[in-house]
């Protein structure tokens, strides 16, 4: 039992029917989170993140093709679970979703503590009085002052919208938080403040969070646990501290290397090409059409390869 | 940006849209023939005409093909006549008389009697009035005599008017005693089906002298779309209608909604208290109401189509569509390619046409074609209301024609029926189509 | 080449060719908008430029870097020549432009090149590569089709859209949002402009793709001897891509000076906020909270008297901040700050 991981995901895929063909979004991922971890996905434009966010909370579009795979959580596999099941055990009372650009999806005419409440008061069966006063507390957990609870969301700033999408997911004191580019529309100033708070929750609730990004600067003030998505799949899992110091595949050390540093005097390098279309994605290693390092085993998909504790999904670390 | 080929390709997986695209195909084919086929003055000329033209008709008769659905079969109407040569004229000339002789066969298949028998004369003679004899021959070979009667220049004789003969039958209307078995045999009346002969003699004292019969036979059905009360065969109002309505309902569409696009693309770009000021007047006209304003003036004024057509343009200008395309407008506006495109110099009104507007057209399309039932519908109401164009056959003024006649009441369904039915499908056509448009051009709405 | 090494020389000390007059002047601007309310009644102005002054020089790269609601787009969009400013010049080439119109204006707009953020949203969906790239050219009176054509091939020739003859028939949606910013820079570059606006060229593209764009303005900048305007609130990425910074906050510039100068000794309380907000890949900051300064900008209808940063300031002198706007304080040559920590004792 002592082994036993908030979640646990193996071989998850999803799927999408569209017109062009079937999408692989999510292409067999398998990786695991902590209790009182955070994990970053770090991903590009295209390489199925956001519906890897999807698969995990099962908030699917109408045209699926395939989901399949295993989604453990607290020791439970909530794959199974039926679609009522799911919504009443699972979703926000158990793991919540800040969605990208979450800041524009509060209901424009409701109030803010209105729609932060509502959580508590569906998931949790509160009072409408109990739901308002969890959600004035969280709100004081995000630093928004109390007297916005009546205010409507276009009075608010970017970031305070954001910060009362993120007690949104905070209020049912869910284990895990699934974050989509949380800080991706906001100010440099706005940003810190946002991560200053997250971390703050995770150290008083500890919280879990699953933080899906392309800001690699940023997702350090959160990571404990890097995943590197490409093309559906996760192609590199590790700690934070080794990632961020030596990189392990191709991709991921390109992707370390287009970060412009501000206090270093490295120029920073880009990728050339593209990545593949998730409709036929190619045979082999799907990175290997833009991999400086590619021979001829990359003809075949690697496997994954545990390196020290680290997973890498690259025939060079065999 | 669609092109023509591939929304075609796309309407296709919509079967209400190809349903409705058919529809519309017939629709536009009967209204490019009706102007070929039936020249518009003489359409019109038709239709205000009194029973000189009609005349052959019987009034109020359902179409012929309502018989299908009759297990008694109403008789058809029908006509036969010496003019057109289907009928040929014997002459016999003697020395200062001529006799012309003329024989009507026909087949009696109906379950009912006719309502009418006539028999219209046109004589050329100088001074001395021809003397037509009538003689009716039954399937089994009896011979009845019918009548008698002096021609002048132009002579109707309505056998089943004849009161001789109705006494000569035993009391018996003529239309009835003329198909009977035994006209003696009052309570068991036994109707004969066959080949009757109806036969004229005429004698003419002139030899120049010439004489046409037509023998018209009232049944109670005619035709595809029946008759109205001036015996008038609908299938001219159906047919001309058609191209009226069609037309009413494309320009009024089409007009209206590019001024809408104008109107509100000029307030929006141009702001300030010109786009106030229209939003005043389209305030103001959303409250005016439409009909009764268009029925003042019908009634006060001039029924004339092509005023109240100006009208109900003139009314609809400044229609509420203005607010909405206002609101897409001001979004449109703010986008980056437009800044982008003030960046570098481009002038308002190139931003208006070739900027703006453009980004709008998947939304008027399915508007426009939405609208058009709209406008069919409207010219339609006004007719009923009794406002329609008075010299004009349209469907409306079909419905008019049947209201004002009792038709539902003595069960004339057929005539309210036909233009109704017509409209419905109209309506329906572009309405689906307008809506499979829609989905194509917003796919927002597809609910993928 | 590295890029770096071109510009290695001009990174400090006083701006290079300070010698020449300026291509493009900002004197004493204040761009404000009128608030109006129930649309009759004035209940104010936004004060989104407030006294901006600042040269650019030909060839000069500069950084204008602020969080949003600083007055940086508005600032923009009057270099642009698409607001007029209340009070203060423009002057560009030697002629005030803030005052133009008509054609003169039009001239000088296709003197400037703008490069917006939103690669998709800049793009008319409806029109073809080659026709957007045409609408300039069309606009500023290039009647023949040959000549449009020739220089719509040359500039996305210049950059690197290849083979060109494919991308020309294509729509905005079927590119990447690489490719469309490319179309963006090449529509920017058509006219043979003097100076390139570049709103957050690439904050809305893919961490490995904006290395790529901002390369390729710079190499389009070098080559054609370019001055570029560069707007952005990525800090990381001004090093590498342009000489001068400028930092604006509430509406006004509070620091100004060379890349390395302001990078290597910044000055301004605000300034320092952003670099040390400004994250690198380190694990370490996951155990650290950063320091933020509290609050956040005020309001450019009513902005605090004196010092607009002063509510924020955690170094601030009670009496001084609070009551006089700090004028612009040379710390060192070419290096400018306005804060009143840095008045010489």
């Amino acid at each position: 039992m002592a082994d036993q991981k908030l979640l646990q995901i193996n071989n998850l895929k999803l799927h999408f029917r569209t017109q062009s063909g079937v999408v692989q979004a999510v292409d067999g991922v398998d990786f695991e989170l902590d209790y009182n971890r955070a994990v970053v996905i770090l991903g590009e434009s295209g390489c199925g993140k956001t519906s890897l966010a999807k698969a995990i909370l099962r908030v699917l579009p109408r045209n699926v093709h395939t989901y399949s795979g295993s989604v453990v959580l607290d020791g439970t596999d909530v794959m199974p679970f039926s679609e009522e099941q799911f919504r009443h055990d699972v979703r926000w009372s158990k793991m919540s979703l800040v969605p990208q650009a979450a800041m524009n999806a509060l209901n424009p005419v409701l109030r803010v503590g209105d729609q932060v409440a509502e959580p508590a008061m569906i998931h949790m069966g509160a009072t409408k009085e109990n739901a308002l006063e969890m959600a004035r507390k969280m709100f004081q957990n995000v630093g928004v002052p109390a007297d916005f609870l009546v205010r409507y969301p276009f009075e608010l700033s970017g970031g305070m919208r954001q910060r009362a999408a993120i007690a949104m997911a905070l209020v049912t004191s869910p284990r895990l938080i699934v974050l989509d580019e949380p800080t991706s529309a906001l100010d440099l100033l706005t940003q810190a403040n946002i991560m200053n708070v997250l971390k703050r929750i995770k150290k008083s609730f500890g919280t879990s969070y699953i933080l899906i990004t392309h800001d690699i600067a940023t997702s350090s003030e959160l990571a404990d646990d890097v995943a590197v998505m490409y093309a559906g799949q996760i192609v590199e899992s590790s700690d934070a501290h080794r990632f961020f110091t030596a990189p392990l595949h191709p991709y991921s050390r390109k992707l370390m290397a287009s970060v412009p540093r501000l206090r270093a005097e490295v120029e920073p390098e880009f990728i050339t090409g593209q990545p593949p279309s998730l409709i036929n994605p190619p045979k082999g290693c799907r990175f290997a059409a833009r991999c400086s390092f590619r021979f001829e085993k990359c003809d075949q998909e690697p496997p994954v390869f545990v390196k020290e504790g680290r997973q890498v999904k690259c025939w060079l670390h065999q | 940006m669609k092109g023509l080929k591939q929304t075609l390709r796309e309407l296709g997986r919509y079967p209400s849209a190809v349903a409705g695209l058919i529809i519309i195909m017939i629709l536009l084919g009967i209204s490019i023939y009706a102007p070929i086929a039936m020249p518009y003055s003489e359409a019109v000329s038709l239709w205000r005409s009194d029973e000189n033209v009609w005349y052959r008709n019987p009034k109020f008769a359902p179409p012929a093909w309502t018989n299908w659905f009759r297990s008694e079969k109403l008789a058809t109407s029908f006509a036969m006549g010496t003019e057109d040569g289907t009928i040929k004229k014997e002459v016999i000339e003697g020395e200062t008389t001529k006799t012309i002789n003329m024989v009507f066969p026909f087949d009696f298949t109906a379950d009912t009697f006719p309502d009418e028998l006539s028999i219209f004369f046109k004589s050329n003679f100088k001074e001395k009035e021809p003397f037509a004899s009538v003689t009716w021959i039954t399937p089994d070979g009896r011979e009845i005599r019918v009548g008698d009667v002096s021609l002048g220049a132009t002579e109707t004789y309505r056998i089943s008017q004849d009161e001789k003969l109705k006494r000569r039958l035993g009391g018996l209307d003529p239309q009835m005693g003329l198909f009977v078995v035994d006209p003696k045999a009052k309570d068991v009346l036994v109707m004969q089906n066959g080949r009757y002969e109806l036969r004229v003699s005429v004698v003419s004292f002139e030899k120049d002298a010439d004489v046409d019969a037509e023998f018209v036979f009232y049944g109670q059905v005619h035709g595809w779309f029946g008759t109205d009360h001036m015996r008038r065969d609908l299938g001219v109002a159906l047919l001309w209608g058609t191209p009226i309505a069609l037309a009413f309902g494309l320009v009024a569409s089409l007009t209206t909604t590019v001024a809408h696009l104008i109107i509100a693309a000029i307030g929006v770009w141009y702001g300030g208290w010109i786009d106030e000021l229209i939003q005043r007047i389209t305030e103001v006209n959303l409250v005016i109401p439409f009909l009764p304003i268009l029925i003042m003036i019908g009634t006060l004024y001039s029924r004339s189509i092509f005023v109240l057509f100006g009208a109900t343009i003139l009314l609809s200008l400044f229609g509420g569509a203005i607010k909405s395309l206002r609101a897409t407008f001001m979004q449109i506006k703010e986008a980056p390619y437009v800044e982008a495109a003030r960046s570098y110099g481009a002038s308002n009104w190139r931003i208006i046409l070739q900027y703006l507007i453009p980004r709008l057209i998947p939304l008027l399309v399915p508007a426009l074609v939405t609208a058009i039932p709209g406008y069919v519908f409207l010219e339609a109401s006004l007719a009923v209301l009794g406002l329609g164009d008075p010299i004009l056959p349209t469907w409306g003024k079909l419905i008019n024609d049947a209201s004002s006649n009792g038709a539902l009441y003595k069960g004339l369904y057929y005539w309210v029926l036909e233009p109704a039915v017509l409209l419905m499908i109209a309506g329906l056509a572009f309405a689906m189509l307008g809506f499979s448009l829609d989905r194509i051009f917003n796919p927002r709405l597809r609910g993928n | 080449m590295t890029l770096n090494t071109v510009t290695e020389a001009v990174k400090s000390g006083a701006p290079a060719g300070a010698a020449k007059p300026p291509l493009l002047s900002i004197q004493n601007l204040h761009v404000w908008f009128e608030l109006r309310r129930w649309g009759f009644g004035l209940a104010g102005y936004v004060r989104a430029v407030d006294n901006v002054n600042f040269d650019l020089h030909d060839g000069e790269a500069i950084a204008v870097v602020g969080e949003s609601g600083c007055g940086k787009s508005s600032l923009m969009k009057t270099i642009l020549g698409l607001n007029r400013p209340l009070k203060g010049q423009v002057v560009f080439n030697g002629r005030d432009i803030s005052k133009m119109t008509g054609k003169d204006l039009r001239w000088y707009r296709s003197q400037v090149g703008y490069v917006q953020q939103d690669p998709y949203g800049a793009l008319a969906p409806f029109m073809s590569i080659e026709r957007i790239l045409e609408e300039p050219l069309i606009i500023n009176g290039v009647k023949s089709k040959e000549e449009r054509q020739q220089r719509v091939r040359k500039v996305m020739e210049e950059v690197k859209l290849f083979p060109v003859d494919d991308y020309l028939t294509k729509f905005p949606h079927m590119l990447s949002g690489g490719q469309q910013q490319r179309v963006v820079i090449a529509r920017a570059m058509i006219l043979g402009p003097k100076i390139i606006v570049a709103d957050e060229p690439v904050s809305m593209l893919d961490a490995s793709v904006r290395v790529e764009i901002l390369k390729l303005l710079r190499g389009l900048q070098v080559s054609h001897n370019l001055s570029v305007i560069y707007i952005t609130h990525d800090l990381s990425t001004v090093r590498y891509f342009s000489e001068r910074i400028f930092v604006m906050y509430a509406g006004k510039l509070i620091e100004k000076g060379m890349v390395n100068d302001l990078l290597g000794n910044p000055q301004h309380p605000y300034t320092n906020a952003l670099l040390t907000a400004t994250p690198e890949p380190d694990a370490r900051n996951a155990e650290i909270f950063q320091e933020v300064p509290a609050g956040e900008p005020p309001s450019l209808v009513t902005p605090p008297p004196g010092c607009r940063f002063h509510p924020r300031c955690s170094q601030m002198i009670k009496g001084v901040c609070d009551v006089e706007i700090p004028p612009d304080f040379e710390v060192s040559p070419g290096h400018f700050s306005a804060c009143w920590l840095q008045k010489p004792q």
